[in-house]
């Protein structure tokens, strides 16, 4: 791709996804079944719900959508895309580090702090538009996160929301240390908490909304040793926060659920087989999230689902990277990536290739929901909102 | 502190060669821009330890920059006060981080990257590069310990040459030594020719630089300690944790006893600066061949990629009182297949990439696949052929 421009390699990124898509599924173009009438004389109802799920760690056309990749995600070609609307061309223009990147997409704005920090978003979450401006309880909305550092991903520190008005955040794998650790030496199970593939070594002291074990009964109707037994037969962090997520669903049914996964991000470690066996496994867990959902009386027929990968990884072109293992060279294809709606708003089987960004996700929920993400920087997307 | 205000005596704990170098060029660093000569400097630090094929890029950048030092791209970015005050002449690593961090957050990080593309482009055709003795060749083994396979080799190289499936080994690992050795005698010069292996490297011939993820694991050891009580500590800063290792000396982790201090450098920085190379044996071979091409840029590289170690899913890890170490030879023959090609697609950023040739076994295996510029693309050939010729064909 040498000497193309960024526009170029993005537009050719988006149109390998879109014939790749047509190929196998026959998606036909959003442009022909979408206009702006469309948005006409629309009220948010109130009973719908949203679950979202990102992919902090992304996965690159090469290992997905492409020839070579198929054989990786078979969940979401045959399962979810012939029901989906999917975008192939979304870009994120913030800083590529996956908590930061994960704030910008809950805040809808390009958040600028460092990666690292255990610090909260600068600027109104998701959960803190649709909690404060609907008036719902604090139950409603929830976020599952893989690390430690996600652990003020559910407020903000904006003076006009903040505290109290954002959303419960449980990060499976401490509590899953603690549980454990409470039945035995703490040393032997450091590793859950060593979480963060961006960096080897990171265990911000935690501070904000996350629920600790105590809390673990009460909230998921879920004892410490059920929970603990349940975690000895799943294979993944992952497999754990959906297994949250689906306990979440049933016992509190909240209305906007946020789940990031974040196997795929040991690529970081540079085994390139492992990296495969996450996305599989996120292939997986989202069709298993759509099951529980369409399975769910709180749930199906009124739910929209979008998943998205927070960014993408570096190409094996760029002399700068190391191919899939980082997203540090700020390439078009660290910045560009797809997004999958489903729900019964959603119309089945279209691809979109309008470049939209990640921050757009927040406003378009917005208008779903009927509130106003007045400090997001993103436009509602059309076929959606 | 302002590049215009360096002085010899700023440089006076840089090491002998490379405080001579600045010393030398003192006039042309007073008048480079504050965005770019810390990562200049970067690399003048270590300029004692560095290869031959390193110093030669370096006095290429210094001649090109003499007649071009107002580098607009760079001017052109916004930095802070805090950064302009940081130690960037004596720790120009840790300013590099804190760069990328500020460019990252203001938005400046694809102005950067264009710059430095430019940069990097013009100072590199302004003069011509050095004529190889030899064309230059790779070769990687892959997939050692596996006995049957079903992923399909090669997938990411077979448009770029002759997959062989009939190939006769006996041998093969020696075979491949002996080839490279041959030309390490006919064209000698300073770490020209590399063999870098998961295993022990200890018959290897003496005439290839020799690294192995096996011989470094009482570094590796060493440094996994010192990495895990930083884990452990009460306050975690991921910025001090990268100055600890940015700092670390070779006799720290146990190297810099040998003869070759280059060399003993080298070799601690892939511990350092890769990741996933102190415990991934795949990792650490494609990293290490990696960084050999872009330093080095030797004429001759073999990598061998042994099994790395498995990582056992987080039921298996809650039922185990202790990790016991296993190897996973299937998952390693993936991990091998992409590094072969990321160490193809690496030789191909060299001078001479026209003439380059490239070669990966499947060991112990009768699968290989050649691509020379003498060879056809994309096709299979089902004749055996011996190991021996193959290698012909390429060296």
């Amino acid at each position: 791709m040498r000497g193309f421009s960024p526009a170029e390699i993005s537009r050719s990124i988006s149109q390998s996804r879109r014939n790749f898509l047509r190929s196998v599924t026959g998606a036909g173009a959003a442009a022909t079944l979408f206009g702006p009438s469309m948005l006409s004389g629309f009220v948010a109802p109130r009973n719908r719900k949203a679950v979202v799920v990102t992919f902090g760690g992304g996965a690159r056309d090469d290992e997905t959508f492409m020839p070579d990749g198929q054989e990786n995600i078979p969940h979401l070609l045959n399962e979810l895309i012939p029901h989906a609307t999917f975008y192939t061309n979304v870009v994120n223009k913030g800083i590529l580090g996956h908590y930061v990147a994960t704030a910008s997409i809950v805040t809808g704005v390009y958040e600028t702090f460092n990666n690292f920090a255990a610090v909260s978003p600068n600027n109104p979450t998701v959960f803190e538009y649709f909690r404060k401006d609907l008036k719902r309880p604090a139950t409603d909305a929830w976020v599952v996160a893989p690390s430690n550092g996600f652990a003020r991903i559910g407020e903000s520190g904006h003076k006009a929301y903040g505290p109290g008005v954002g959303a419960g955040v449980i990060l499976p794998k401490r509590l899953l240390s603690a549980a454990l650790s409470s039945q035995a030496d703490d040393a032997r199970y450091q590793h859950l908490l060593r979480d963060n593939y961006e960096t080897p070594l990171y265990a911000p002291t935690l501070a904000g909304n996350q629920i600790e074990l105590g809390q673990m009964a009460e909230v998921l109707k879920l004892s410490v040793d059920d929970f603990a037994a349940h975690a000895r037969s799943l294979a993944s962090p992952d497999e754990l926060s959906v297994y949250i997520a689906k306990q979440l669903m049933r016992q509190l049914a909240p209305s906007l659920l946020w789940v990031t996964l974040h196997d795929i991000d040991i690529a970081h470690s540079g085994a390139f087989s492992l990296y495969i066996d996450g996305i599989k496994r996120s292939d997986r867990l989202c069709a298993e999230l759509w099951t529980a959902i369409q399975q769910n009386p709180e749930y199906a027929n009124k739910t929209t689902m979008f998943i998205l990968p927070d960014f993408g990884r570096d190409s094996d072109i760029d002399s700068g990277g190391n191919g899939f293992q980082h997203h540090r060279t700020g390439d078009t294809l660290s910045r560009t990536t797809w997004m999958m709606v489903l729900g019964p708003d959603v119309k089945q089987n279209v691809v979109v290739d309008r470049p939209i960004e990640s921050i757009d996700l927040v406003p378009t929920l917005g208008r779903y929901f009927g509130f106003e993400a007045r400090y997001s920087g993103g436009k509602p997307i059309a076929e959606i909102a | 502190m302002l590049p215009s205000q360096l002085t010899p005596a700023s440089f006076s704990a840089y090491p002998p060669e490379a405080k001579a170098l600045a010393e030398s060029q003192l006039e042309l660093l007073r008048r480079l821009p504050l965005a770019f000569l810390p990562l200049l400097l970067r690399e003048l630090i270590v300029y004692d330890w560095k290869f031959p094929a390193e110093r030669a890029e370096l006095d290429r950048q210094f001649r090109y920059l003499s007649s071009n030092p107002g580098l607009p791209g760079f001017s052109q970015l916004k930095l802070s006060r805090e950064l302009e005050q940081d130690d960037w002449v004596n720790s120009p690593a840790v300013f590099s981080e804190q760069l990328s961090a500020h460019l990252w957050a203001t938005r400046q990080i694809d102005a950067f990257r264009a710059a430095a593309t430019d940069y990097i482009r013009r100072a590199t055709a302004s003069a011509p590069d050095a004529a190889l003795p030899a064309h230059r060749l790779g070769v990687a083994i892959i997939g050692q310990g596996v006995e049957r396979n079903e992923y399909r080799l090669f997938r990411k190289l077979r448009p770029n040459g002759v997959y062989y499936s009939q190939v006769k080994h006996q041998n093969g690992v020696q075979t491949i030594l002996d080839a490279a050795a041959a030309r390490a005698k006919e064209h000698p010069a300073p770490y020209a020719h590399w063999y870098i292996d998961g295993a022990s490297t200890s018959s290897t011939p003496p005439s290839l630089t020799a690294v192995s993820y096996a011989a470094l694991a009482a570094s590796r050891a060493t440094l996994q300690a010192r990495m895990q009580k930083t884990y452990e500590a009460s306050v975690f800063d991921p910025e001090a944790f990268r100055t600890m290792l940015a700092q670390l000396r070779p006799e720290e982790v146990g190297l810099g006893m040998s003869s070759d201090a280059v060399l003993d450098r080298f070799k601690l920085s892939l511990l350092t600066e890769g990741s996933g190379t102190q415990v991934f044996a795949t990792t650490f071979v494609q990293w290490a061949a990696r960084e050999t091409l872009r330093r080095a840029q030797p004429i001759t590289l073999v990598a061998r990629f042994t099994p790395r170690q498995r990582e056992k899913q987080m039921n298996e890890l809650l039922a185990e009182r202790q990790r016991k170490p296993e190897l996973d030879p299937a998952g390693s023959l993936i991990d091998a297949d992409m590094g072969a090609y990321y160490t193809w697609l690496n030789q191909q950023r060299l001078s001479g990439d026209d003439k380059s040739a490239f070669l990966v076994w499947f060991e112990d295996h009768s699968d290989a696949i050649a691509i020379s510029p003498a060879l056809a693309r994309g096709i299979r050939l089902d004749t055996p052929i011996e190991l021996a010729d193959l290698v012909a064909k390429v060296a």
